[in-house]
């Protein structure tokens, strides 16, 4: 492993060096690109002991292409792999098998839930796991920190010659960006696909130019797993609250007016904010620039309404994110270094007015935790919460006073994954902090009338309430480096004790 | 006194449910508690509610708790219901 080098400020780093030479390659007329057996593939390339292998994450926990990958590693008796896999989820239970087997011995992710989450923190791997940001993840491949000798791409999508589109299929799951780097990046990219199209697909989301190899299989995933049916404006009536007080924040800021740009999450409550600032714009004959990020159907229902004239989807979450993906122009697919990577000539999340984003607990100097639950077990990741609260005008954190007894405002938090420098308001159903760096934000709320607390204030109302926690007892061995977008080290986490 | 088996509570989130049972003489109060917020929570929770079992002058008794997130009120309030409902009652003050 190279020097670590801990975090110093969002944009203390700077980049001095070229990106890492791709390795060039060859393909002769005549030959084919379609295998049916992946072992085969193993085998020509060969994938051997110790490489790294890399995943995107676009089928969630319906992808069947990891395990089915990792289960031909471990027939093939092939030990000591790293996997880069953009987020784990439940789905990919069977890792934990791969480990204690010697087959894998590194994890790069920027987010983990599930089993492997709970493994990690009890201290499964030797060594700690590596958790990035989804830009700093695109930054690491393109510097070269993240070799990936072959990255898989599950491809809903694919033609005989190896150009990939994630809107066709019976698995369609609408953009691949997260896979773009992996497919520039990789000594060689193998597609795994159920969907096998005649030469040339009409959409191309990562080309030919780049595909070694196309293995069909049956199934590269369960549908049900991929896409929720719906992603829903929440009905509860507190987190509609906070929404409620999320859009006010946003109107007073006084970014909301025509070229307004938004990035906001799937949840419950992200959704609601989404739909207060939808009838905010609508009351105001407003048209916004863009929406970006994860997008869902609540997002694409805008763009048709007007509210936007683009979606930058770099990760679609339901069908209809998919489908406008496929059908609408203005709905562009983008790539994790055009979403969020710091070290390009400028990353999409730069172009953000405001983002909403969620807390799993937030100090009182505004460092955010959404890596581990107040148990100390990994439950998350940044995935793109670090770079689009840098790069947003305004970073809105929304969250519960207290979810299930426990303060989320915090004195420190167990983990810090976006740093405090960049959160600019947080907002609770019992009231509005603003980071005392954004005085300008302050007066402006003051000026439209809402109430603006102080966060130490907030946390003492929750004590008042629930009560000081207990400190929770942790073990020394580290199982995660926590690394900012920039790749400097931000935090660790350590192994949960046996106790708990 | 303890005289039977009864419950109150619910394993809703945010409530906790509290199972009394009829303890042997000198075996006090055992409490049995699970608790989503165990290692934040777990001294609190049972402080509560052994102050409340106390509070009814039960000195023996099998306790079994089952917590989503209770807020004290709620622990002392749940507490009491299953103490009452086994044919405790609570001791005049003083």
């Amino acid at each position: 492993m190279s020097e670590l080098i801990t975090f110093c400020g969002a944009f203390a780093k700077q980049p001095v060096q070229y990106r890492k030479a791709v390795r060039v390659k060859r393909m002769l007329p005549g030959i084919s690109k379609v295998e049916t057996s992946l072992e085969e593939v193993f085998n020509k390339i060969p994938i051997t002991n110790g490489m790294t292998l890399s995943f995107h994450h676009h089928l969630r926990n319906g992808d069947q292409v990891v395990n089915l990958v990792l289960a031909t590693a471990a027939k093939l008796g092939i030990r000591d792999l790293n996997i880069a896999l953009s987020s784990v989820f439940p789905v990919h239970a069977p890792l934990i098998d791969h480990v204690c087997n010697g087959v894998v011995t590194g994890l790069d992710t920027n987010y983990l839930s599930g089993p492997v989450a709970k493994a990690i923190s009890q201290g499964l791997l030797p060594q700690p796991i590596i958790m990035r940001t989804h830009g700093g993840r695109a930054r690491a491949i393109e510097c070269g920190q993240l070799p990936i000798d072959v990255a898989f791409i599950a491809a809903p999508c694919a033609d005989s010659y190896g150009n990939l589109n994630g809107v066709m299929g019976k698995n369609a799951c609408g953009s691949l960006g997260y896979a773009f780097p992996d497919a520039e990046y990789a000594d060689y990219v193998v597609a795994i696909t159920d969907c096998l199209e005649e030469y040339p697909l009409a959409q191309i989301s990562i080309s030919q130019t780049r595909v070694d190899y196309v293995v069909t299989i049956d199934s590269i995933g369960d549908a049900k797993g991929i896409v929720s049916g719906t992603t829903q404006v929440t009905k509860d009536p507190v987190g509609l609250k906070i929404a409620q007080m999320a859009a006010q924040v946003i109107q007073a800021t006084g970014l909301l007016q025509d070229g307004f740009s938004f990035q906001t999450g799937a949840g419950g409550v992200s959704l609601a904010v989404a739909h207060y600032v939808r009838k905010m714009m609508q009351a105001g004959n407003i048209t916004g620039s863009f929406a970006l990020g994860g997008i869902t159907g609540y997002m694409v229902d805008m763009l048709n309404d007007g509210c936007f004239q683009r979606l930058l989807d770099v990760q679609g979450f339901d069908m209809a994110a998919v489908r406008s993906l496929a059908a609408n122009i203005n709905h562009r697919e983008i790539g994790a270094d055009c979403y969020a990577n710091p070290f390009n000539s400028g990353c999409a999340v730069n172009q953000l007015d405001a983002v909403i984003l969620g807390a799993t607990e937030i100090d009182t100097s505004f460092n955010v935790n959404v890596t581990t639950g107040s148990d100390g077990i990994i439950m998350g990741g940044s995935g793109g919460h670090s770079d689009a609260a840098a790069g947003a005008k305004v970073t809105i954190i929304v969250t519960n006073l207290l979810r299930g007894r426990l303060p989320i405002i915090v004195e420190k938090v167990l983990t810090v994954t976006t740093p405090g420098e960049s959160v600019d308001v947080v907002v609770t159903e019992r009231g509005i902090a603003v980071n005392p760096r954004r005085s300008d934000l302050r007066q402006r709320l003051a000026d439209a009338g809402i109430t603006v607390m102080n966060i130490e204030d907030l946390k003492l109302m929750a004590e008042r309430i629930a009560g000081k926690p207990e400190q929770i007892v942790l073990a020394d061995k580290v199982v995660a480096l926590v690394e900012y977008r920039d790749g400097t080290i931000i935090d660790v986490v350590k192994q949960i004790s046996s106790a708990n | 006194m303890v005289n039977k088996t009864a419950q109150a509570g619910t394993l809703e989130s945010n409530d906790i449910m509290i199972t009394v049972a009829p303890a042997r003489q000198c075996s006090g109060i055992v409490i049995d508690l699970e608790s989503i917020v165990l290692p934040q929570y777990g001294q609190t929770i049972r402080k509560v509610i052994l102050q409340a079992v106390q509070a009814y002058g039960i000195a023996n008794a099998y306790i079994k708790a089952i917590d989503r997130g209770a807020l004290d009120y709620t622990i002392r309030a749940r507490t009491e219901a299953a103490l009452q409902r086994s044919g405790a009652a609570k001791r005049a003050f003083r």
